[in-house]
């Protein structure tokens, strides 16, 4: 069977979940008797499916040989997502799925444009460059956007929140990759070791240290850890897998470690964030920093090992105030836990590793440097993405609001994860095209 | 690069395993501990959600209800009403689920009103598409009786409480002044309630009220005394005004001198001094085992929170003190004065235990529990408690409390072809302004007793609990009895 020809099956799942996400919330609601359940859930499924095969028709005729699961797997996420966005306000929903219209041009046009995408890193040090600025720019003034704390979003008045850190990642990615695919000889071969440690050469040194500095920085600005975790994460990988190795990463790991603990210690936010962590549960902070992840786990406990059921977990009280907050971004995996139980969340956790397994895959197939780099880094970057908030919202890091790829709600989400699954697929597309004698 | 890539893909794994595991720590190994957190308002939101069920009056009529309504969001939940106001505010108390108060019924049969059933069950009902709902209870209590008890001791403050001898089954339990339960929709108003010191609406006299029971406390003296074999109905006592009691002498209502008047007699017209003696030469060891065998210093078994009874007996200071302490006068603790105090409820079990044949029933307000779809599914059946005194010794003194309805001090309790049995009590609270606690405690009819009751007001100028109490109880008893 040809590789489309299972993308196109592929896409079943994904609708089936659709319908019968919709039918189980219509039902919850109590829409039976109003006759509303057949048609309406029917429709959400059909326009959704109308989309996806649109997308894989495109597909089909613009990169005939990329991998046939990548798609499939993300409509399955992002259908999902919408389900529980939907559960949570129809209008949000609504909104989501124009997102998602938005993000399939978006990712259209980056296939069309980028089919070379290999140009790409001629520009590399004003990609890097932009993705900076850009993720200062939510410190900026009037434009800037504080919430919980951390500077994460730009406004648009009338538009949107714009997350910058969801683009930069990208950015940072296509930077690194490039960078890396240059310098990864000479890494290795002008490596000395010292005490046992082997050293990157001190030319090359630098810049390393400028990105450690970076990812500090970020923490600062931006004070972000999880967003800072997310990149120096997605750094070290590019770094192991460009050089094999392994003391590099160490070293990296032990001053992201010395430079987490100096901030932990000394900036009063990062502390409060640390002391969160370690006592969620804690009374005194309950009503105030510790509200988000105390009902956060008490969600997850609420849900079990089966949840409650689409629309069964309590988001507001009976006087309309929030229990839940963020329900729809940071903390959707909670009510996904809640919901559908450890057995869903698992089943959605299986999907991303799916995802990344698939990239993984595609950097193992391609032909250069920097496609392998690029893919590694793009499906590193997107697993780190996925454990910083999992993690967070389970307690195992601290909290910290990145948004759950395709299923948070969120416009740059969306739109930045679909520029990433594009570059995937042309990446997959070249590696995978068979070589013409 | 394929090995790193290999070797990164497997340290994301690791990492994915992480979140498993973490995610498995709050939803299914901690879940139970994060659930029992009082900080979680879940439960206590999902309980408002439950059709939380009825308590009804032993005739059926609706006591306690849960009711629809929509909130400002627009959520439906359950609010509680009661139909029946301050009558039964009491007994059946008051339930707001969102603070998390409870009293009276409301908080004692907690569990089978919110429909806490087992995990296994509820899935079974979840799948047969069943709404989880409370169950009824349906009481003892009879509201009739209840009325006429509220409308005779409305205006003053005291308490009547009503029990079935053979059975335990509460028939009626006014607290006056009492409150209407729907007031605890309105916070404000509820703590001004709590506030009020002066009226305490809230308290329940019949399980809270610690009054000293003045000449009803007889009986168990008189019970004591016969049931020890050291007594008998006949033996004669000393009748004199002035005995000296404790090294301060005792005189007798209006300093009357009785000759010799023999136990019964002594009993008939509430002689001090005669009971003063019998306490004395009992002595601490046996007063004290007598009444603890009626249940004194013991929490009654009602099904009734916990922390809205008190014991009755010796109080120092507020703190029960044994009969056995050198700080109680074992004379006048026998005639029901000294540092005793009890509650109606401790009076009526008494009353109830004589009137049973020397057997006291655990006191109850439930009667059954029935499910949402009608089905009993539990009875509570009657249970003996304690046996205080012989079947003979209870038969003595049915007769000797007769005599005090016949033709001593509680000839107003005399109701037209009914034998009632009982006794009064005056406990002397100011005496140069002469104010009184009346009480009265009877069983009907005398023979085939069907109604133990004790009544008590708190204050009355002038008043005799043959004059206050007794016809209190004389219409109650009617009613119940009709």
């Amino acid at each position: 069977m040809s590789a489309r020809n299972r993308e196109l099956l592929g896409l079943i799942p994904a609708s089936l979940l659709v319908t019968a996400g919709f039918a189980a919330v219509f039902i919850e609601r109590g829409a039976l008797s109003q006759n509303a359940l057949s048609d309406l859930s029917l429709t959400y499924g059909a326009i959704f499916l109308g989309l996806c095969v649109a997308a894989h028709v495109f597909l089909r005729i613009a990169l005939p040989y990329a991998d046939p699961y990548l798609f499939p797997l993300v409509a399955v996420l992002a259908c999902f997502g919408l389900v529980m966005i939907y559960r949570i306000d129809d209008t949000l929903a609504r909104q989501q799925a124009q997102w998602f219209v938005v993000g399939l041009l978006l990712f259209a046009a980056t296939i069309v444009f980028l089919r070379d995408y290999r140009k790409l890193e001629q520009y590399r040090y004003l990609i890097a460059i932009g993705s900076l600025v850009l993720l200062c720019l939510p410190r900026l003034p009037l434009i800037g956007a504080q919430v919980n704390g951390a500077y994460l979003g730009i406004r648009i008045p009338g538009v949107m929140v714009f997350q910058p850190t969801e683009f930069a990642k990208l950015g940072i990615v296509i930077f690194l990759a490039s960078y890396l695919r240059d310098t990864r000889q000479v890494l290795v071969v002008g490596a000395r070791r010292i005490l046992g440690i082997t050293l990157p050469p001190l030319k090359h040194f630098g810049p390393l240290l400028a990105i450690w500095g970076m990812a500090m920085l970020l923490l600062v600005v931006i004070r972000d850890l999880g967003s800072s975790l997310m990149f120096f994460g997605a750094f070290l990988s590019l770094l192991y897998v460009a050089t094999n190795r392994f003391s590099f990463v160490f070293i990296g790991l032990l001053l992201f470690g010395v430079g987490g603990w100096y901030l932990g210690t000394h900036v009063s936010h990062v502390i409060d964030r640390i002391n969160v962590w370690t006592d969620p549960l804690d009374v005194a902070r309950y009503s105030g920093e510790g509200y988000q992840i105390a009902n956060s786990l008490f969600a997850q406990a609420d849900g079990g090992l089966l949840g409650r059921g689409f629309g069964g977990a309590m988001l507001e009280s009976p006087g309309g105030d929030t229990i839940l907050p963020a329900a729809q971004t940071d903390l959707i995996y909670a009510l996904i836990v809640n919901e559908v139980g450890l057995v869903g969340a698992v089943a959605v956790l299986v999907t991303y590793l799916l995802f990344v397994q698939r990239g993984f895959k595609t950097a193992l197939l391609a032909r250069d440097s920097f496609s392998t780099l690029l893919a590694v880094g793009l499906s590193a970057v997107f697993a780190l993405q996925v454990f910083v908030i999992v993690g967070g919202v389970t307690n195992v890091i601290p909290l910290t609001g990145v948004t759950l790829p395709f299923i948070s709600y969120g416009g740059s989400s969306i739109l930045a994860n679909f520029v990433l699954l594009a570059l995937l697929l042309l990446v997959s597309d070249k590696a995978r095209r068979p070589v013409a004698r | 690069m394929s090995v790193p890539i290999v070797r990164l893909f497997l340290a994301i794994v690791v990492l994915f395993a992480i979140l498993v595991a973490w995610t498995s720590r709050w939803s299914i190994f901690e879940a139970d501990d994060l659930r029992a957190n009082t900080l979680d308002k879940r439960p206590l939101f999902a309980a408002l959600q439950v059709k939380r069920g009825a308590i009804r009056a032993a005739d059926g009529s609706v006591l306690a209800r849960s009711v629809r309504v929509r909130t400002r969001s627009g959520r439906a939940i359950y609010e509680r009403d009661y139909p029946t106001g301050e009558l039964f505010g009491h007994p059946v108390g008051y339930a707001n689920l969102l603070q998390g108060q409870l009293s009276g019924l409301e908080r004692s049969r907690n569990k089978e009103l919110s429909g806490t059933t087992s995990e296994l069950n509820s899935i079974l009902d979840q799948l047969q598409g069943k709404r989880r709902a409370g169950n009824t209870v349906v009481t003892t209590l009879d509201p009739e009786a209840q009325q006429i008890a509220t409308d005779a001791l409305a205006g003053q403050k005291g308490a009547v409480v009503a029990i079935e001898p053979s059975t335990g089954a509460v028939k009626t339990m006014v607290s006056s002044p009492g409150y209407d339960p729907n007031i605890v929709r309105d916070q404000a108003a509820l703590r001004e309630l709590n506030l009020d010191d002066e009226n305490a609406p809230l308290l329940d006299r019949v399980t809270q009220g610690a009054y000293p029971p003045g000449s009803t406390f007889k009986v168990v003296t008189a019970a004591a005394a016969l049931d020890s074999g050291e007594f008998t109905p006949d033996s004669t006592l000393d009748g004199r005004s002035g005995r000296v009691v404790s090294g301060v002498p005792l005189r007798n209502d209006f300093d009357e001198n009785f000759d010799s008047p023999s136990l019964s007699t002594a009993l008939t017209l509430s002689i001090n001094t005669a009971f003063a003696q019998l306490g004395e030469e009992l002595g601490k060891e046996t007063m004290g085992d007598y009444m603890e065998r009626f249940g004194f210093y013991r929490l009654p078994p009602l099904d009734y929170p916990d922390e809205q009874m008190i014991r009755s007996g010796e109080r120092v200071d507020g703190r029960l003190v044994p009969v056995t302490s050198p700080a109680v006068d074992v004379g006048r603790m026998a005639i029901g004065q000294d540092k005793l105090l009890v509650t109606p409820l401790q009076m009526a079990m008494v009353t109830a235990a004589i009137a049973n044949g020397g057997s006291l029933m655990e006191p109850r307000l439930t009667d059954k529990i029935v499910d949402p779809d009608g089905r009993t599914v539990d009875e509570v059946e009657p249970k003996e408690w304690s046996r205080p005194i012989s079947e003979q010794t209870a038969s003595e003194l049915t007769q000797m409390m007769g005599n005090v309805v016949d033709e001593g001090t509680g000839t107003a309790v005399q109701l037209p072809g009914i034998d009632v049995a009982g006794k009064t009590g005056t406990a002397e609270k100011n005496i140069e302004q002469r104010i009184n606690q009346p009480w009265f405690i009877a069983f009907a009819p005398k023979d085939d007793p069907r109604i133990a009751i004790a009544v008590t007001v708190e204050s009355s100028v002038a008043g005799f609990g043959g004059t206050v109490a007794a016809p209190i109880a004389r219409d109650v008893l009617a009613s119940l009895l009709d």
